[in-house]
């Protein structure tokens, strides 16, 4: 049997399995940033002048901004100026229905699991397929409405519901936030929108799936949740890329706005593209995510699983404005080969009687790195803040890393912050035991994972949650022995 | 049923294992005792294929199976459980989801479609009277939180749905109270048949009052010094090991 040291060297990078590339005619805006690039874009998607301006807005703050450099990994170069901002399939503009599509682009989603067919799809789930950087479909469009409420691509918001998009975009991810913030306002291309109407508890899962497939393009999306008051949606984001050696950037917003009384429970599956096994390729995805509760008694929360990715850096977070407001945030984040990931959130206490919640599972195998960042801020007024984190590390091999980095920073005595965490490895004992009762290694390490992570998975809608768990398994094939 | 010959094993440059020599036959119960650090633990380790125990002489067949070439999986897979002095707990693993696992993948190397949750259910719940295995335990997380006692009560209740041929139970009494004795006991006699086989290692004749073995073996210095009957257990119960520490250094000498 292999001794550690042997394990390490067998570690085999498990083939990316949604690494293929479709072979489509693309209309692709050419490389480089400067304000042409966004009249481009803004002129292809035909879009209001107050937008345009925002645009413009966001790319003079980007240019004045620079690199963070308090991350805990080494920064990549990115050239700016060496990416493509606008990639779309080229055919109509507009799909009536679904057999306006090309049937290469059905099939693409098809071959990875989303079938846009409303008789295929998952039952109870309404789909935005977005391709590169445009919503190709959105599935179960009919039905929302009846109920009033929109779920359709973000570009098509700006058309129809300009009023809403206007008041909310950038409200609570300003223009100016940081250096990717300001980019995707800048580039972004389109995105995801809902708006959940007062009293409404939305019937089924709402999702967006995001697919990048052109070379040297970014996918920049923005996402806008608008929950109305007393009103309730549950939202899931999935994503692939194909395999390439060149790393591909990613650099989303996603906005959520929770009125009074009302909940948005927020659910990433990311699996993007993780580069091969000596780090070459593979996307950065460098996200920006935030949530506010604005009226009282609302509820956010944050659940992903992260498994892609060469780099992962984002920082799901939550703004508690409203009294007696919940913030949660669960999150299992797997790296491995020479995967990075820094995530965590943060938790701004504003209003008083704020609760959050912070569930952290870090799983590291190979020479991964995985450092969780989170902050607890308790504002003056926020009397009777409660905050309970809980972050955990799993190391699985003796060269892979495992980092927590938790501030606090409370100005009203009546808080109560609690912080709990843990580092652990699995074991050859338990291993050992498994293989006893006749369970192969692999799976007993799928095993002991997804018991590690059952607390997070267990927060994901029902028909996620198994594929989540297989995910992990599959992430980890060939890490132990 | 197992057939080992001049097993001689190590553990990094210790050899702990020095030329066994064992039958058992279907059916048959041996109890294995001996003093502490004699080697009865390492042989059920290296029976059942624990990373760093190396074999450097001799075999060791299940039936025809030659254990020593297959995996710590596979030698399951035919048939070999191991009850474990410390099972460890693994947290968040739901009890009945590690047994499905387990379950499933010993049918699937026999060829065997797994088991539907129908009569999965049905069998966990005739297993766990057959055990008297408490229900709220099988869908708590393995063995976490588990008092010693529940841990070793687990490890039989696995064997009961396991079904092996060949169960080795390593100090399974070892830590338990009077009436969880009687209760794993209970279950190991019940899982008895002419078609498997047990080897108990234990400190105590006390075990063997409940669970009444065919053969006594006494493991010392990595060898079998001593087999007979349940009547060896007894005079060791009374005179303890030094007299055949004696014999056997006596032996030494001439």
């Amino acid at each position: 049997m292999a001794s550690s040291t042997d394990i390490l060297a067998d570690i085999t990078e498990k083939d990316y399995e949604f690494g293929f590339v479709t072979d489509i005619e693309m209309d692709i805006a050419p490389v480089g940033l400067n304000e042409d690039t966004i009249h481009y874009i803004s002129a292809k998607k035909n879009e209001p002048q107050w937008l345009l301006e925002w645009r413009l807005k966001a790319y003079r703050a980007f240019l004045k901004q620079s690199m963070p450099t308090w991350q805990n990994f080494e920064m990549p170069e990115i050239d700016f100026q060496k990416i493509s901002y606008y990639a779309a399939p080229k055919a109509r503009k507009k799909y009536n229905s679904l057999d306006e599509i090309d049937p290469e682009l059905l099939a693409t989603f098809e071959k990875l699991g989303i079938p846009l067919n409303e008789q295929k799809t998952l039952a109870g789930v309404a789909v935005d397929a977005v391709f590169d950087s445009v919503s190709v479909a959105t599935t179960y469009k009919g039905k929302l409405k009846e109920l009033g409420i929109i779920f359709c691509s973000f570009s098509e918001a700006v058309q129809e519901h300009p009023e809403l998009v206007q008041k909310y975009a950038g409200s609570v991810v300003p223009h100016s936030d940081n250096i990717f913030a300001s980019l995707n306002a800048a580039a972004f291309s389109d995105g995801s929108f809902v708006y959940i109407p007062k009293g409404v508890r939305c019937p089924m899962e709402l999702s967006t799936y995001f697919r990048i497939n052109s070379e040297n393009t970014g996918q920049f999306e923005r996402t806008l949740i608008i929950a109305d008051e007393g009103s309730y949606v549950s939202y899931l984001e999935g994503c692939t890329a194909p395999r390439r050696d060149e790393s591909q950037l990613h650099a989303a917003v996603v906005e959520l706005i929770a009125m009074e009384n009302a909940e948005i429970k927020y659910s990433t599956v990311q699996n993007w593209y993780p580069g091969d096994k000596d780090g070459k390729g593979g996307i950065y995805n460098f996200v920006t995510k935030r949530g506010i509760c604005k009226g009282a008694n609302a509820k956010i929360s944050w659940t992903q699983v992260e498994t892609g990715s060469a780099i992962t850096w984002k920082y799901p977070s939550v703004i508690l404005q409203g009294d007696n407001s919940e913030g949660e945030f669960y999150s299992v984040a797997v790296t491995k080969n020479k995967q990075i990931a820094d995530t965590g959130t943060k938790m701004y206490h504003i209003g008083a009687n704020t609760k959050s919640r912070i569930i952290s599972k870090g799983i590291s195998a190979g020479n991964g790195q995985n450092s969780y960042r989170g902050l607890v801020q308790v504002g003056a007024n926020a009397a009777n803040a409660r905050n309970f984190t809980q972050c955990d590390s799993l190391l699985i091999g003796d060269q892979c890393g495992a980092h927590t980095f938790p501030y606090i920073e409370s100005k009203n005595t009546t808080a109560t912050i609690e912080h709990e965490a843990t580092t652990s490895k699995i074991g050859e004992d338990q291993i050992f035991y498994l293989n006893q009762r006749g369970i192969n290694t692999e799976k007993a390490v799928a095993l002991i994972v997804n018991g590690y992570a059952r607390e997070v998975l267990n927060q994901l809608p029902m028909e996620f949650a198994v594929e989540a768990q297989k995910l992990l398994g599959i992430t980890l094939e060939g890490s132990v022995g | 049923m197992l057939t080992i010959k001049n097993l001689h094993a190590q553990v990094e440059e210790k050899k702990i294992l020095k030329g066994i020599n064992l039958q058992v036959n279907a059916g048959e119960v041996h109890a294995i005792m001996g003093p502490n650090g004699s080697g009865k633990s390492s042989l059920a380790s290296v029976l059942a294929g624990r990373q760093n125990f190396e074999v450097t002489e001799g075999s060791a067949l299940l039936e025809d199976k030659d254990l020593l070439d297959l995996s710590p999986e596979d030698r399951a897979r035919e048939g070999l459980f191991l009850a474990f002095q410390y099972p460890v707990e693994i947290p968040g693993v739901s009890n009945i989801n590690f047994l499905k696992t387990a379950l499933n993948e010993i049918r699937a190397y026999k060829g065997l479609q797994p088991l539907d949750a129908r009569s999965f259910l049905a069998l966990t719940r005739e297993r766990q009277k057959l055990v008297e295995f408490d229900a709220q335990f099988t869908n708590r997380s393995l063995n976490e939180g588990f008092s010693g006692g529940e841990k070793k009560r687990n490890e039989i209740f696995q064997l009961a749905m396991l079904e092996p041929k060949l169960s080795i139970l390593d100090e399974t009494d070892s830590g338990l109270d009077i009436d969880a004795l009687r209760i794993v006991s209970n279950g190991v006699n019940k899982l008895r048949s002419a078609n498997n086989a047990f080897i108990l290692i234990t400190h105590y004749q006390r075990l063997l009052d409940y669970i009444v073995p065919d053969f006594v073996h006494v493991l010392y210095d990595g060898r079998i010094i001593r087999s007979g009957t349940k009547e060896l257990a007894l005079e060791l119960e009374e005179r303890g090991y030094d007299w055949l520490k004696e014999e056997v250094a006596l032996q030494g000498q001439l």
